[in-house]
């Protein structure tokens, strides 16, 4: 063992009680910052792929963000129309099927139609509101989890009989409508509709299932009352982080309104930027405090040790060698520490992750933990730093002792 | 022959809104193999030389020479090296490191000095030791032995890493009788004409008149200045 090593351990074991306090500051620093990480960017990351997984990446409407330029505009400089009233049917959007087969020829992943309509069901002499989504299920797997949410039957079964629909079962419950009833449905036009229930859907958001109902694409264009009416595409890539090149080059090509998945949540992203930086914050002033802890053990030490250090020095012992004893104190601290403070943080992170809560908006969900080693790094890594520092201080000052001093004080 | 240390016009002051003078413009030498006492009434500056000749202070003016070369501008760095291979102390006080046995407190300047290996290291540090009749105790922390034992523990690290020069400051001050005869028989073997003592030399300061009257020359300094040169007729 090196002679640095052998009296650097030999002082913080001499000061057991004081060390395992400096320990345990440390390990209390590192085990909430693993903790706090886990948990800030297990939500976050949770957060975002229920986002991603529930909304299409890129959605295109049958919108245009500017209004279109009204053929009087055109013809005079002076007219400027404002506050145009929108039509009461939806335009659609024009050639769709065309637009599909080229973005699926550059962007891979999918691509999928939607028609939106509204309509009033009638069930057992009652009538509720609902919207009726047109959905195409063999494309609509690659773009929704919707196939995944079906209960009590399964998404083809749109196919089983002609006007399947599929129930949200919040809905259901709400007209008291089960599988294989038949209900039915008024749509915004008058056109009336009688539609078998065929599955229940549930994506465990209550406002989508007290909500929305599933037909085929074709029932919600005669629900709606315009054939070959498609109001949305939506496509799924194969990296969720491609959505906004691809929105812009769709937009630009179709000059439909496209959104991505991370335009429409802007507001939320920037939101996580901030939570990091406070988490950041938070989790620099543990560390920093923890390292208060060691700074002071290792004064203690220097102030106890200076006739040892005198010595050393009047032997011939370099200054930078008795820097490093003090400096190898800290570290010796906070790499004890670390080692237990990556235990309590596993420890907690798994405790978290242990509770469950419970929301009548939402079924019941626990905490999302996210385990990354790269916290443990980055927490590991400023404790050591941290602690390397609060060596540094007192170990230059317990450097710099003339030895003189303190032989001539005490002979 | 070269002098092992050697003092020209030392004088050390010490600054401060009363300039005190500690040592006045000393000219010394050590010869190999000398036993060189060093005496004067307490606070005549005895302890100042000593620092001063063993590197540990800087003289204000004039010159400390080790093995014929001056050590004037070394820098901290040098100056520890020089003391770590070229000298060895002993001090009133032990400084022995408490919390290290024996051999190991004899071992550390030669680990700081890195020229042995670990064996040879530790086979060096338990032949010093059973030199001087601790060879029992080498296995033992400074708080289990008593005070002679560990003044002859801080000896033998003196001579951890063979230095020409052993400066001793009184160290024989805490001492019983007994203890203190001990420890002055076995500075006074450290020089000599046997083959063991080598060519080195000896400067110790006491006031102890016995210890003096051993030695082969005895240096007397009043106010800092050297007062009488005497030597033994030996
Ligand atoms: N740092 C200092 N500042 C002022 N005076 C000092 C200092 N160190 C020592 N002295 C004084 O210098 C004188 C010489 O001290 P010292 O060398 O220890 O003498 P001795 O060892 O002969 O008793 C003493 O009077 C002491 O009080
Ligand atoms: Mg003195």
């Amino acid at each position: 063992m090196s002679l640095v090593l052998s009296i650097a351990l030999t002082h913080v074991r001499a000061r057991a009680r004081q060390t395992l306090v400096g320990v345990i500051g440390v390990a209390t620093g590192v085990g909430f910052s693993v903790m706090m990480a886990a948990l800030m960017e297990g939500s976050q990351r949770d957060f975002v792929t229920q986002l991603v997984d529930a909304l299409p990446h890129v959605s295109v409407t049958d919108q245009r963000r500017e209004p279109p330029r009204q053929p009087a505009e055109g013809l005079f400089d002076m007219v400027e129309i404002r506050g145009l009233s929108t039509p009461a049917t939806r335009p659609g959007i024009k050639n769709p099927y065309a637009i599909m087969a080229s973005i699926e020829a550059w962007s891979p992943g999918a691509v999928a139609p939607s028609v939106q309509s509204k309509a009033v069901l009638r069930f057992a002499g009652r009538d509720t509101a609902a919207s009726v989504i047109g959905v195409d299920p063999r494309r609509e797997i690659g773009v929704s989890k919707l196939a995944t949410h079906i209960v009590k039957g399964s998404l083809d079964d749109l196919y089983k009989t002609s006007n399947a629909i599929i129930l949200g079962d919040g809905l259901a419950r709400k007209i008291g409508a089960r599988v294989g009833n038949s209900i039915t449905l008024v749509g915004g036009a008058g056109r009336t509709l009688s539609a078998n229930v065929v599955a229940l859907s549930h994506s465990g958001v209550n406002q989508i299932d007290e909500q929305q109902s599933y037909t085929l694409i074709k029932t919600a264009q005669i629900l709606a009352g315009q054939t070959g009416l498609v109001n949305e595409i939506r496509i799924k890539t194969l990296d969720a982080m491609d959505a906004r090149d691809v929105a812009a080059r769709v937009e630009r090509e179709t000059g439909y309104k496209s959104v991505s998945w991370l335009e429409a949540n802007e507001d939320l992203l920037s939101a996580f930027q901030i939570r990091n930086f406070i988490m950041f914050a938070v989790v620099g002033a543990i560390l920093l405090v923890a390292s208060f802890g060691t700074y002071n053990i290792i004064s203690t030490i220097t102030h106890e040790k200076t006739r040892d250090i005198a010595i050393m020095k009047s032997i011939g012992l370099p200054a930078r060698i008795v820097r490093r004893i003090f400096v190898l104190e800290g570290l010796i601290i906070g790499a004890l520490g670390l080692l237990a403070g990556w235990l309590l943080g596993f420890v907690l992170s798994w405790a978290m992750g242990q509770i469950e809560f419970k929301s009548p908006f939402m079924d019941a969900t626990r905490l999302p933990i996210l385990y990354s080693p790269l916290h443990y790094v980055i927490a590991g890594a400023v404790a050591l730093a941290a602690s390397a520092v609060a060596g540094y201080f007192p170990a230059r000052k317990a450097a710099s002792v003339q030895p003189v001093d303190i032989i001539r004080g005490a002979s | 022959m070269t002098p092992l240390l050697e003092a020209r016009g030392v004088t050390r002051v010490i600054g401060g809104e009363q300039p005190t003078t500690l040592v006045a413009g000393v000219d010394f030498a050590v010869a190999p193999g000398e036993f060189v006492a060093i005496t004067g009434p307490s606070g005549s500056g005895k302890s100042s030389l000593l620092y001063l000749l063993g590197l540990l202070d800087t003289p204000t003016a004039g010159e400390v020479l080790v093995n014929g070369r001056t050590t004037k501008g070394l820098d901290e760095e040098a100056r520890a090296r020089l003391r770590l291979s070229q000298l060895g102390f002993v001090f009133q006080f032990h400084f022995l490191l408490p919390e290290f046995s024996a051999l190991e407190n004899v071992a550390l300047p030669m680990r700081a000095l890195g020229r042995l290996d670990d064996a040879q290291m530790r086979r060096r540090s338990f032949d010093i030791l059973s030199s001087l009749g601790l060879a029992d105790h080498a296995h033992k922390r400074p708080d289990q032995m008593s005070g002679g034992q560990r003044q002859r523990v801080a000896i033998a690290r003196a001579l951890a890493n063979e230095p020409l020069v052993i400066l001793a400051d009184e160290p024989t001050g805490n001492l019983d009788t007994q203890s203190s005869a001990q420890v002055l028989s076995i500075m006074r073997g450290l020089v000599g004409e046997t083959p063991a003592a080598g060519r080195k030399a000896v400067v110790i300061v006491t006031h102890d008149l016995d210890l003096a009257a051993r030695a082969d020359r005895r240096v007397h300094i009043v106010d800092g200045k050297i007062a009488a040169f005497e030597s033994a007729a030996r």
